[in-house]
């Protein structure tokens, strides 16, 4: 095997592992922190994806594009919290579950009506298009690297946040007690509205950079958001670190099995057998893998609450 | 009367840098009622929840009729003879009081993998249980759903539950707490009915539901059992009355 | 009073759903039968999820999985020329309760949340599974070219024949939920719903217990699947769609969990409503997502609830 080529979906791994992380951090703290199962994330994914894009196409400056696209996803997540899933936070897990499931009916058809049913595809700016020579021989998009580079540097901020500031001490407690930051005179009400926004502001920023990768269409969110509850559930439950291990490990393990199952195969079984198994089995890696995790470690790789 | 029914060598169990069972050693003879006080923070549930399998030990044994039922889940010490109550009532709330007890003599008798028969319907399950309620004194509330029945009453219910077990060893975490002067003494009174022909252990903070029904005593104090023996030494124990009792009983 | 109503309202049910092939022919509408019909496959496989979401409290998102089990049971059997429909049915039967246990063996060590996405995502690897096998017609699917054959019994091209052989086995599905939700493996499972540390006090490990109203409810439900491949004719991964999972589950919450037919009621309104509105604009889940917030937010106790008043 072509050690470029593993190299090359090694990054593409990676690159996949941090857009995943973006959307479980966001997802995990709300749960960690609220109780709330919200399975309208990905909506905020998709927001992000088409305002984005729009913006971008209105004013012709992508900087501006993302800019706007996340202060967009920002403020439609506050608006969602204060006016639908606020009253969600007391009621059960089923409720939450139907509810939000209900509100991804709105905002996919809310999306076809604005923009289509068609996916659209986006361009990149000079500046990001284009390859890099990361070294002899090895040519690699430009906007994926900047895609991990951001990712990665979220991920520092976000731990900095958590474990430096008076906000991620109040984050940290309220995972652990919400009663104490109530007592503490904290508003609560505020803390959480905060929260969600940005958290639906991270999944925004994934949704936008995949825009130009994949393409942007109704529903794109939802697909994206189950990979992100296997992540959830590799990592364990409200843990920002579980999340990132998670997140990095479904990303490699789907990038890598989709790229190289089948050659594997084909080394052991005969050519239409590999054909047939490999993308079939590639496309259950992750599935299998939480499996397995989940039968060794019911509570994830890092349970928040021991 | 004198064998040994519960045996407990060594229980160690700690939470981080608190250990909040300290080498514990019991022993609850066959027919006795065991006591088992301490102040707030002693240890009391840690305990209790070791000896009936809703927490596992770091170390040490727990024996039960000779046999060690250290490993065993909740649900095999009950099939084996072993029934609790809850500090804080644990009971069907959307199930008639019939029901809830129906439930458990069900869990004694024969395989629940029947998927037929209505299992309201069956006469030995509901003659079972009525007679056990009425034992408890809810005979006239069969029908009630557990969630309308008084504070004391669904105390009574979660004793009835536990009996229908026909348990050998019934653990008995804090059967007063929270009831007035006249749902205790019928409390009380019922415990006293129970007393000879079971074998209780009650964990309890009343003192006069504590002196007045236990055989043995056992204080438990960070952790360790610092003293056993039959209520007139432990009141007369000057460890005891320092560490825990306080004036209030040496008065 | 109540009592009455409790007799009324299922006869009525029945007499009506009995009585559709024959308005249907009279006002020569064979739409509306069509539509029933489906309607009533997913009442079945909506009362089965009920099984474990109502009663044993089990908030499985992956039911769909069984549809699609039950749906590729008898589409590849077709797809290699056996139409036998006893043994297609039974495949499809069998292979949803093994779906199931394996789903369920792995699932229900854990609760909650975990719980809700792991049904989630498994079904989810199902749904890609069937995308990604190409001699199945991949995403596309594939037709149906034969429907099950029974020979001597039931011709399932006779459209009336078809309902009233849908009709029967929904019946048939409600009388013995009932009689599995009173006998004392329905007790058990309803009390470890109910209280899952009392249930482990009194001796019951709910663990095997569960699982075998998981495995139970994946067969029904795969039995339903069977019917829809024949109903549609059609078999795609789209039965396996993770919506379709939310839908069964609305079903359920919306017909309430509190009785065996509630889920019966909830696909009535839900499917039927679906169909109103997508008559009336083709952004008709803009209207029905909003309507599905509020009725979890205000219907607590499913459109049972408002048929039957509490007893007590």
């Amino acid at each position: 095997m072509n050690l470029f080529l593993v190299l090359e979906q090694a990054l593409n791994g990676l690159q996949l592992g941090v857009m995943l992380f973006l959307m479980a951090a966001g997802l995990t703290l709300v749960f960690g922190i609220m109780n709330l199962v919200n399975l309208a994330h990905g909506s905020f994914y998709m927001v992000g994806a088409y305002l984005a894009t729009y913006f971008y196409q209105a004013t012709g400056s992508y900087l501006l594009g993302v800019s706007l696209g996340l202060a967009g996803t920002l403020a439609v997540g506050v608006a969602v919290e204060l006016v639908a899933l606020r009253t969600l936070y007391e009621r059960p897990h089923l409720d939450q579950v139907l509810a939000t499931f209900g509100l991804i009916l709105f905002f996919n058809e809310l999306a076809a009506i604005l923009w289509g049913r068609a996916a659209i595809y986006t361009t990149l700016p000079d500046y990001l298009a284009g390859h890099v020579e990361l070294f002899a021989g090895l040519r690699y998009p430009l906007y994926r690297l900047v895609i991990i580079a951001v990712g990665l540097a979220v991920a520092g901020l976000l731990w900095f946040v958590v474990a430096r500031t008076r906000l991620g001490m109040l984050i940290r407690a309220g995972a652990s007690n919400r009663a104490m930051v109530a007592a503490l005179g904290v508003n609560v009400r505020l803390l959480y509205t905060l929260v969600f926004g940005f958290g639906a502001a991270l999944a925004g920023l994934a949704g936008l950079m995949s825009g130009p990768i994949h393409v942007v269409q109704p529903g794109m969110g939802e697909l994206i958001l189950i990979e992100v509850f296997v992540v959830i559930v590799i990592g364990g439950i409200g843990s920002i670190r579980g999340a990132l291990a998670g997140a990095l490990i479904v990303g490699m393990a789907d990038t890598l099995g989709r790229a190289f199952v089948r050659p594997m195969l084909a080394t052991v079984l005969s050519r239409t057998a590999a054909d047939t198994a490999g993308p079939a089995l590639a496309s259950m890696l992750i599935y299998l893998l939480m499996a397995i995790v989940l039968a060794l470690k019911p509570q994830g790789l890092f349970p928040a609450r021991a | 009367m004198n064998r040994t029914l519960l045996e407990v060598r060594g229980l160690r169990k700690s939470f981080g840098a608190l250990l909040a069972s300290d080498d514990v050693d019991l022993e609850v003879l066959e027919g006795e009622t065991h006591a088992i006080i301490g102040p707030n923070g002693a240890g009391k549930t840690t305990l209790i929840s070791q000896l009936a399998g809703n927490l596992f030990p770091d170390r040490g044994r727990v024996l039960f009729a000779g046999e060690d039922i250290t490993a065993l889940s909740a649900p095999a010490r009950a099939r084996r003879g072993f029934a609790r109550s809850f500090q804080i009532t644990s009971i069907y709330p959307d199930f008639t009081a019939l029901e809830n007890v129906m439930l458990a003599v069900q869990a004694h008798s024969g395989s629940s993998f029947r998927f037929w028969r209505p299992a309201r319907e069956e006469p030995s399950l509901r003659s079972a249980a009525s007679a056990i309620l009425e034992e408890v004194g809810l005979g006239g509330r069969s029908g009630v759903l557990a969630a309308n029945l008084a504070h004391g009453e669904q105390r009574a219910l979660e004793i009835a539950t536990a009996l229908a077990t026909r348990p050998r060893l019934l653990l008995l975490d804090e059967p007063v707490a929270g009831m007035g002067v006249e749902e205790t003494q019928r409390m009380i009174a019922l415990l006293s009915f129970l007393k000879g022909g079971k074998t209780l252990i009650l964990v309890e903070h009343d003192m006069d539901a504590v002196f007045s029904l236990a055989d043995r005593i056992s204080v438990l104090v960070y952790g360790r059992i610092i003293a056993t023996g039959a209520p007139e030494e432990i009141r007369a124990n000057p460890e005891v009355r320092r560490a825990y009792l306080g004036e209030e009983v040496a008065a | 009073m109540n009592s009455r109503i409790r007799a009324i309202v299922p006869a009525a049910g029945l007499v009506l759903l009995a009585a559709v092939p024959l308005a249907a022919a009279l006002l020569d509408q064979p739409f509306y039968l069509d539509l029933v019909r489906r309607i009533m496959i997913f009442a079945i496989a909506a009362l089965s999820l009920n099984l474990i979401l109502g009663y044993g409290g089990m908030i499985s998102f992956g039911h769909a999985a069984y549809l699609g089990v039950g749906a590729y049971a008898v589409g590849v059997l077709a797809h290699y020329g056996i139409n036998d429909g006893y043994l297609q049915w039974a495949l499809a039967i069998g292979a949803s309760a093994l779906v199931a246990l394996a789903i369920g063996a792995i699932s229900i060590r854990t609760s909650g949340v975990y719980f809700i996405m792991i049904t989630l995502a498994f079904t989810q690897m199902l749904y890609y599974l069937g995308i990604s096998i190409e001699e199945y017609g991949g995403d596309d699917g594939m037709r149906l070219q034969v429907k099950s054959q029974f020979p001597g019994l039931i011709d399932l091209n006779d459209a009336n024949a078809f309902y009233y052989l849908v009709l029967a086995i929904l019946v048939l599905a409600l009388f013995l939920g009932q009689r599995l939700v009173d006998s004392r493996f329905g007790m058990v499972i309803r009390a470890a719903k109910s209280n899952e540390v009392r249930t482990r006090s009194i001796g019951f490990s709910p663990y095997p217990y569960r699982l075998a109203a998981f495995v139970i409810a994946g067969a029904v439900c795969g039995l339903a699947g069977a019917l829809l491949v024949n109903h549609t004719a059609y078999l795609t991964p789209e039965f396996m769609n993770w919506t379709r999972s939310g839908e069964l589950m609305f079903m359920v919450i919306l017909g309430g969990m509190e009785s065996i037919a509630g889920p019966v009621l909830g696909a009535f309104a839900l499917l039927l409503l679906e169909d109103a509105l997508s008559g009336w604009t083709q952004h008709w889940q803009l209207v029905l997502g909003p309507l599905l917030v509020l009725s979890v937010l205000f219907l607590k106790r499913g459109l049972a609830g408002l048929v039957f008043a509490k007893n007590e």
